[in-house]
């Protein structure tokens, strides 16, 4: 079985591989690749070829929840074991989504039980994931062949659906994600705000409206973006909502 | 429960060097002097003018005594306490007896004013003193349960677990390093567990910060970096327990853990005059923005600090240049040996 070790702490994953020498006479394994942070596990897990992911919840720039989130997407997607000191959301959260987590210090026999249990088991889903996570990503994710590319949620200027795919806008350029639009919605309410039936608008990027030229007797609003060229069309029952919305920023 | 908190927290006399003890004396006396005038007078006008005309006799005394009780005061800190409560009742009215017949002359005013005098002063002192027993009778029980309270704060499971786990991961490899690391943690949850004290030595603090940071330094490797500026620190210095480990708990939490990077920390005490000045520094990261952690172990501190050192201690917090820094200035008092 081959494993991957996420950790940031160099002797939690010591005492991994030690343990899984431990109970080799057990369960077969061979740890093809460690990362001590979330963004490296992103970067190494897709290309290790691993099976089993043990993955530790509290790492520095990403937390091994949302790791697993992006994971999730991948075509032959690992399965994880979460491990963790102390978190006491997390692991009821974990109970309630029937994930699989081993706490530390990390006992034997219980690695070994889990890790059967992974080997037969299939990736966590992402539906199953989100609901264990406690808050919204930092980052969407598109998987482009064998990698991951990370988009910082902070940088998207708007989010547009169209038809099976969400457009996902940064100034730098566009991404297809397969995510849907009332999902997204619902995860980050208060950075992003609905201008239309398929649009969602970062606040930040609003740079103000203008009235559509041209138009006949029904006339229409545009969404001026900061860093963008493109104007958004607002749908009549948004636009009330978002005048408002203008009236607030200073 | 009820007969250990009288063990630790006695009677005592209240400490007539301590700015807040000496602010309330005079705010007492002056609000008792003005109550008086109202009382006595027919208008606001004319309370107002007896008012100051009390204040012009009773200022210069009401600091004459401060003075005798400022200087008499370690002297009176080793009586037992009923002792001395009767020692300072009697000196201040015999000051004030012998001030009355001083300015007035005993001849002019006779003796039954003045004896009137005495004996308001000797009520007046008698009551401001069971003022000081109620108040510290008072913060007795809420100092335990702070300290209490500080104690669960502070242990963040979070930090056992992953110390016990980085210590088991040494065990085959280093057992030397192992065995070292257990005695920190054990010294560390000595401290932590043991009986509330008063105070602790300066010297006793920094060795608890030493035995932390060696167990964080296990868990983190080289992404935790502590410099130490101890060289001016007054080892001997007094101070409630636990007023900095928690700071530099925080600072790792906060400062160190959640960022990839290495994190500078740094630790700083020494004595300026006759203050303590303690001061730990992290980054500042912005994962960090809005936790909210931190703040009860501060206001924790913070509220010690006040119990033990009334206003003559502080604690400030600044974030500036991607730099998160407490700041921490008390009183020096050295332990005696």
């Amino acid at each position: 079985m081959r494993i991957f070790i996420a950790d940031d702490e160099a002797p939690a994953r010591e005492r991994l591989k030690e343990l899984l020498g431990d109970i080799a006479g057990e369960v077969e394994t061979s740890v093809v690749g460690e990362a001590q942070n979330g963004l490296e596990a992103l970067e190494r897990v897709p290309a290790s070829g691993a099976q089993v992911l043990l993955l530790d919840i509290k790492m520095p720039g990403m937390g091994g929840l949302e790791v697993a989130r992006h994971l999730a997407a991948l075509e032959h997607a690992p399965s994880v074991v979460f491990v963790t000191a102390h978190d006491r959301h997390a692991v009821e959260a974990f109970e309630v989504n029937a994930l699989d987590y081993l706490l530390k210090p990390v006992r034997a026999a219980r690695l070994a039980d889990a890790l059967r249990k992974a080997a037969a088991a299939a990736a966590p889903g992402r539906e199953q994931l989100a609901r264990a996570a406690a808050g919204a990503r930092e980052y969407l994710s598109v998987v482009e062949r064998h990698r991951i590319v990370l988009v910082p949620v902070r940088d998207i200027l708007f989010l547009r659906a169209e038809q099976k795919y969400v457009t996902v806008r940064t100034r730098e350029r566009e991404h297809l994600i397969e995510e849907s639009l009332i999902a997204l919605e619902r995860e980050f309410t208060g950075r992003f705000v609905r201008i239309h039936r398929n649009c969602l608008v970062a606040r930040s990027a609003i740079r103000g409206f203008e009235r559509a030229a041209g138009a006949d007797d029904d006339p229409h609003w545009l969404v001026l973006l900061e860093g963008a060229a493109e104007r958004l069309p607002v749908s009549r029952r948004q636009w009330p909502m978002l005048r408002e919305l203008v009236a607030e920023k200073p | 429960m009820v007969s250990i908190r009288q063990n630790v927290f006695p009677d005592v006399l209240p400490d007539f060097r301590n700015l807040g003890v000496i602010a309330r004396v005079l705010v007492a006396v002056n609000a008792l002097a003005l109550a008086g005038s109202l009382f006595a007078a027919t208008d606001l006008w004319q309370a107002l003018e007896r008012f100051l005309r009390a204040a012009a006799f009773l200022e210069p005394l009401l600091l004459a005594e401060l003075v005798a009780l400022f200087a008499l005061s370690p002297w009176l800190a080793r009586l037992s306490y009923w002792t001395g409560y009767a020692l300072i009742v009697l000196l201040t009215t015999l000051l004030a007896a012998g001030y009355h017949a001083a300015v007035l002359g005993i001849a002019a005013v006779g003796v039954g004013e003045v004896s009137r005098t005495m004996v308001t002063c000797a009520l007046v002192g008698a009551g401001l003193l069971a003022y000081f027993r109620l108040l510290t009778k008072a913060y007795s029980p809420a100092l335990a349960e702070a300290r209490l309270q500080a104690l669960q704060a502070r242990i963040r499971p979070h930090f056992l677990f992953n110390s016990l786990n980085a210590v088991l991961a040494l065990i085959r490899r280093d057992p030397r390093r192992a065995e070292r690391s257990l005695e920190d943690l054990s010294d560390l949850f000595r401290t932590l567990m043991s009986e509330p004290r008063q105070f602790v030595r300066l010297a006793e603090e920094i060795a608890l910060l030493e035995r932390y940071s060696e167990l964080e330094q296990l868990r983190l490797g080289e992404r935790l970096r502590i410099t130490w500026e101890l060289d001016a620190a007054p080892l001997d210095a007094l101070l409630p327990p636990l007023v900095l480990q928690p700071l530099l708990e925080n600072a790792v939490y906060h400062g160190v853990e959640p960022g990839t990077a290495t994190g500078d920390v740094l630790v700083q005490i020494e004595r300026r005059g006759d203050r303590v000045f303690a001061c730990i520094e992290n980054p500042y990261l912005e994962a960090e923005l809005g936790r909210a952690g931190n703040r009860i172990a501060l206001e924790n501190i913070r509220e010690r600090l006040a119990l033990f050192f009334d206003a003559e201690a502080r604690i400030d917090t600044h974030a500036a240049n991607g730099r998160y820094r407490v700041e921490i200035e008390m009183p020096y008092r050295a332990s005696t040996p």
